[in-house]
């Protein structure tokens, strides 16, 4: 078999005992084969959102190299009538565009399946168990684009139209979907890349005789619904919780959170008389920087954050740990992926949950919210802001690319219905009242001490902000029992938190012995497993999602409604596990059970279902 | 007994005493540099009467950055980590632009472990005030050599320095800050002015002040030490700084001084020495530098002055209001732009 330099995220493993219906409506995943940089995005996302205008769920994921042009790229598709969005492991129908690795594409499917490829590769010698559809790209894309350097990008529509015809997707779905894309300012290039639509259309329907069962029908599943990607859901997030200094330095996958933001932020966010800026922007030099002017912006005042990945997290550290016993707001967003190192920078991974939690030399914990959507993307970005401003600390929000660079369904965006938090900040006047403040006093018994903001015009307001060693007031001081006081308050104040973050969503099963916990995107491959365990195995489960740390005593609880409870993680070292031993008592941590999964790519509920049979002993 | 009639106190513009210029008491060496610099600024910032609450006072690690704990009582001080006080002083701005900032760095926090974030600063014209306090060493770890130690100078262990210095003047200049100082924490005269000539400026003043370090770096064979400078400080000019405030007509002799100009009105007089010099030219500035460093003498002086780059947050188009106090209203967009949003992605 030919090598090739990326394995395709799919395996033929349990081939032997499939056997399909002559009939699969709305239940099952395309995958596009390309070549990256060869504008296939544009074809692929209108493939998904023509059938997502027909009512049918869908979810879309790209597997891409790092690299921008030339290496080879997969975009899979998955309708599913019952709403499943986690990725599938199998693949129906493929359309293999690329020819370095045609053949593993085609060879890898199960029998049954359907391949659309470019005629001249021959495939269909390679197998007699699959419907093949050949189609003269070359030729077809000729007569549509008379620019011959636009045959390239062009060439990719014509798949759509042969896609939608073979599948019974509504053209008219797939030209308004095209029109979106393009917009109005690029109607030219939709008009000449409908043109390619309708002549695969027109090819599909004279020379290709549909054998496989495979069918989108219309539902009414998804009126109302966004499509759109979590970086962009959470950049919205951080535009409504009002934002107001951004420092970044350019990383996968986290980039195109920064770039929406900067973009939302030019659009809504310009004082309407003045034209002036109600935020700053600034591309740092490197990580250290965009931490520590998001620290300097956070202590005099500003709702500040920074978005980054895992490389970037780790030169943070020494100034996280900073913020926190300086106690100053900050929000890190951490789009998570595939490390340490470079490691593989296009996939996805829970890697820095242990990381975030604990980051920094010292003692030091921080709150880590875990958005498992885009609307909790956009929702939690502003409880981030709110956490960090009143607990006056850095919080973290863990996405991984999965979540922040695939494209989701979602509910549309709630308008914030609480008032920005802005914590405990004293101004002059309440200075004046007052008499004076004490920094690091912990007066409400809360562990939060107040603050005041550089600027402040009083001549109590300042104070003295270090990382050394401090006391109440703020002074130098080396002493062991202000050390001692200084630390168990900021514990104390964790401990306030803990009740303060968002918590944790339970759906108990009736008469279930086994739990699955889990965070963020793990959720649909869990949602999923949940289903086919009870469906397959007879075996009730319940599903817990933990949406913060520090943890909720709510899931303490959970577990004791449970025999045995499997805490999903996607990485090697069982993060989210270990994270909940060092908070359970020995009983509890002596029910849980771990899955895992380091391959890169989304979690798929095959894994975690295969998991769990597996160590039940079914 | 009648009470004797106290004293009236001194006042500056601001009605203020000095005394919420000064700080808590230094902890440094009797003798190091750094409380030269010290008393210079509490001084600048009391005699120009600028209200303590609008600074705020920044620095990395190290002994000179311990400094701000000296001065300045009643404005916000932020002792960061080492090196990277720039990025946290441009964090501030970023928030608060009405504020200003003053940055007391070391020699190891500016020319080695920070250089990335200083050489950025520059580029940006953050618009604030950065002291470099160079004694050629670490200081607070005890007297290893530091990136701007001369060639051939000598720790005290005997150790010679065989790497050519850098020069945070020369790069000031080239990488774009707009106001560029070199002086010497024992020339109280000069230093005061050459601050409060920074006080007036608005955009970025790097001020590297050879500031000698006792304990480590003030023997025979350091190119750092009170002897030689002594023997090798060569001022560029005489230096006189005119506050705005200061309704004063200056008499100044044809080809004998030059009058600076600064952002509030205030003036900075140029006195003649060997020759004339005009700060304004940036290629002469380079010039004078590496001429100077040939000779072995260290140059002081205002060495250059642009006013007409705009600062960082000039070129961020902020609204006039410090962002961290921007209400609610203005900083969370309305319902109708998030329905709007909401339809686009439909
Ligand atoms: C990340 C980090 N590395 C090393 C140190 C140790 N350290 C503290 S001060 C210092 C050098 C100080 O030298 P300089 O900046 O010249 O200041 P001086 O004490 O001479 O005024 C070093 C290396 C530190 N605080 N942080
Ligand atoms: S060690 Fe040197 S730099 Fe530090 S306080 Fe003493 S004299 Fe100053
Ligand atoms: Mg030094």
């Amino acid at each position: 078999m030919q090598a090739s330099r990326m394995t395709p995220p799919l395996s033929a493993a349990h081939s032997t005992q499939f056997v399909r219906p002559d009939r699969v409506v709305n239940d099952f995943s395309i995958q596009v084969a390309t070549v990256n940089g060869s504008g296939s995005q544009t074809a692929n996302n209108v493939l998904m959102r023509s059938i997502f205008q027909m009512g049918v769920p869908v979810s879309g994921k790209n597997l891409f190299p790092s690299n921008i042009a030339g290496l080879p790229t997969w975009f899979t598709i998955r309708a599913s009538s019952q709403g499943y969005i986690g990725r599938k492991k199998e693949v129906d129908f493929v359309v293999a565009m690329n020819p370095e690795t045609a053949r593993e594409d085609v060879m890898n499917l199960l029998p049954g399946a359907a391949a659309v490829y470019d005629a001249p590769l021959k495939l269909n010698e390679l197998r007699d168990d699959l419907h093949f559809y050949p189609v003269p790209f070359d030729a077809l894309v000729g007569p549509v684009c008379p620019d011959a350097k636009l045959r390239k990008l062009v060439r990719n529509m014509i798949y759509d139209g042969v896609v939608a015809h073979l599948l019974g997707i509504d053209l008219e779905q797939v030209r308004k979907a095209l029109f979106k894309q393009f917009g109005e300012r690029k109607r030219k290039a939709a008009e000449l890349n409908w043109g390619a639509v309708t002549a695969g259309k027109d090819y599909a329907e004279q020379h290709l005789a549909k054998t496989d069962p495979f069918r989108i029908e219309p539902m009414d599943s998804t009126a109302g619904k966004l499509i759109i990607e979590g970086n962009t859901a959470a950049a919205l997030g951080c535009l409504f919780a009002g934002v107001t200094v951004l420092t970044w330095y350019p990383i996968t996958p986290s980039s195109s959170l920064a770039e929406a933001l900067i973009t939302y932020l030019a659009r809504f966010r310009r004082d309407p008389e003045t034209g002036k800026a109600t935020y700053a922007v600034v591309q740092a030099e490197d990580e250290l920087a965009s931490i520590g002017m998001a620290i300097g912006a956070g202590w005099a005042g500003a709702r500040s954050m920074t978005c980054t990945s895992g490389p970037g997290i780790s030169l943070m550290s020494e100034f996280v740990g900073l913020a926190y016993y300086a106690e100053i707001p900050v929000v890190l967003i951490d789009v998570q992926r595939v490390g340490p190192s470079t490691g593989l920078p296009t996939r996805t991974m829970q890697g820095d949950s242990f990381s975030n939690a604990f980051l920094s030399h010292g003692d030091t914990m921080h709150p880590v919210l875990f958005p498992s959507s885009p609307e909790e993307c956009f929702t939690m970005a502003q409880e981030a802001f709110d956490l960090a401003e009143f607990f006056q600390t850095p919080v973290f929000v863990n996405m991984d690319l999965d979540l922040g660079m695939n494209n989701w369904m979602s509910e549309p965006f709630p308008y914030p219905e609480k008032p920005i938090e802005r914590g405990k900040v004293l101004t002059a006047e309440d200075l004046e009242r007052l008499g004076g403040f004490a920094r690091y006093k912990d007066v409400d018994g809360d562990g939060v001490p107040y603050r005041t903001l550089p600027g402040t015009p009083h001549p109590k307001a300042a104070y003295f902000t270090r990382g050394t060693g401090h006391n109440d007031n703020a002074t130098y001081s080396e002493r062991e029992d202000d050390w001692i006081k200084g630390v168990d308050r900021l514990a104390r104040k964790f401990e306030t938190l803990r009740s303060r973050a968002p918590q944790p969503e339970a759906v108990d099963a009736p008469n279930a012995s086994i739990g699955l916990i889990c965070t963020g995107t793990s959720r649909y491959a869990v949602e999923e497993s949940c289903d086919q365990l009870s469906r397959e195995y007879g075996i009730p489960a319940s599903r817990l999602r933990i949406k913060a740390f520090p943890f909720s005593p709510s899931i303490g609880e959970f577990i004791d409604r449970h025999d045995r409870v499997y805490v999903v993680d996607q990485n090697r070292d069982a993060q989210l596990l270990m994270m909940l031993r060092l908070e359970l008592s020995p009983e509890r941590i002596a029910r849980l059970r771990s899955v895992r999964y380091y391959g890169g790519l989304p979690l798929d509920a095959r894994t975690v279902t295969d998991s769990i049979v597996s160590q039940e002993g079914l | 007994m009648s009470a004797a009639p106290s004293l009236p106190k001194k006042l500056n513009r601001a009605g203020l005493e000095i005394i919420p210029y000064r700080g808590s008491k230094t902890t440094l060496c009797a003798g190091c540099g750094h409380n030269s610099i010290t008393e210079r600024l509490i001084e600048a910032f009391w005699e120009l009467g600028v209200e303590p609450w609008r600074v705020a006072k920044l620095s990395g690690i190290g002994c000179s950055s311990k400094t701000p704990a000296y001065f300045l009582s009643q404005s916000h001080g932020f002792n960061a980590v080492h090196g990277r006080a720039p990025t946290v002083a441009t964090g501030t701005l970023l928030a608060n632009h009405q504020l200003m900032c003053v940055v007391v760095s070391g020699d190891g926090d500016t020319a080695s472990i920070g250089i990335g974030h200083f050489m950025h600063m520059l580029r940006r014209n953050v618009p604030l005030i950065y002291v470099i306090e160079n004694n050629g060493v670490y200081g607070l770890t005890k007297g290893q050599f530091s990136a701007t130690a001369d060639l051939g100078s000598k720790l005290k262990t005997g150790t010679v320095n065989q790497l050519h210095p850098v020069d945070c003047c020369l790069a000031g200049i080239e990488m774009g800050a707009t106001y560029i100082a070199r002086s010497f924490s024992g020339d109280k005269r000069q230093l005061s002015a050459i601050l409060k000539g920074a006080i007036a400026h608005n955009g970025l003043s790097i001020i590297d002040v050879i500031s000698p370090c006792v304990t480590f770096n003030d023997h025979e064979g350091s190119t750092k030490s009170y002897a030689w400078m002594k023997d090798h400080d060569e001022p560029l000019h005489e230096v006189d700084f005119v506050p705005s405030f200061e309704d004063i007509s200056v008499e100044i002799e044809e080809g004998e001084s030059r009058v600076v100009r600064l952002h509030d009105g205030s003036r900075l007089l140029l006195h003649k020495l060997e020759r004339d010099y005009d700060p304004s030219n940036k290629i002469h500035a380079l010039e004078v530098l590496h001429e100077a460093e040939r000779r072995n003498e260290v140059l002081t002086g205002v060495i250059y002055v642009d006013r007409n780059r705009p600062n960082f947050t000039e070129m961020l188009d902020l609204v006039d209001q410090p962002l961290a106090t921007l209400p609610e209203a203005r900083v969370r967009p309305t319902r109708a732009v998030l329905d709007q949003i909401n339809e686009e992605f439909r």
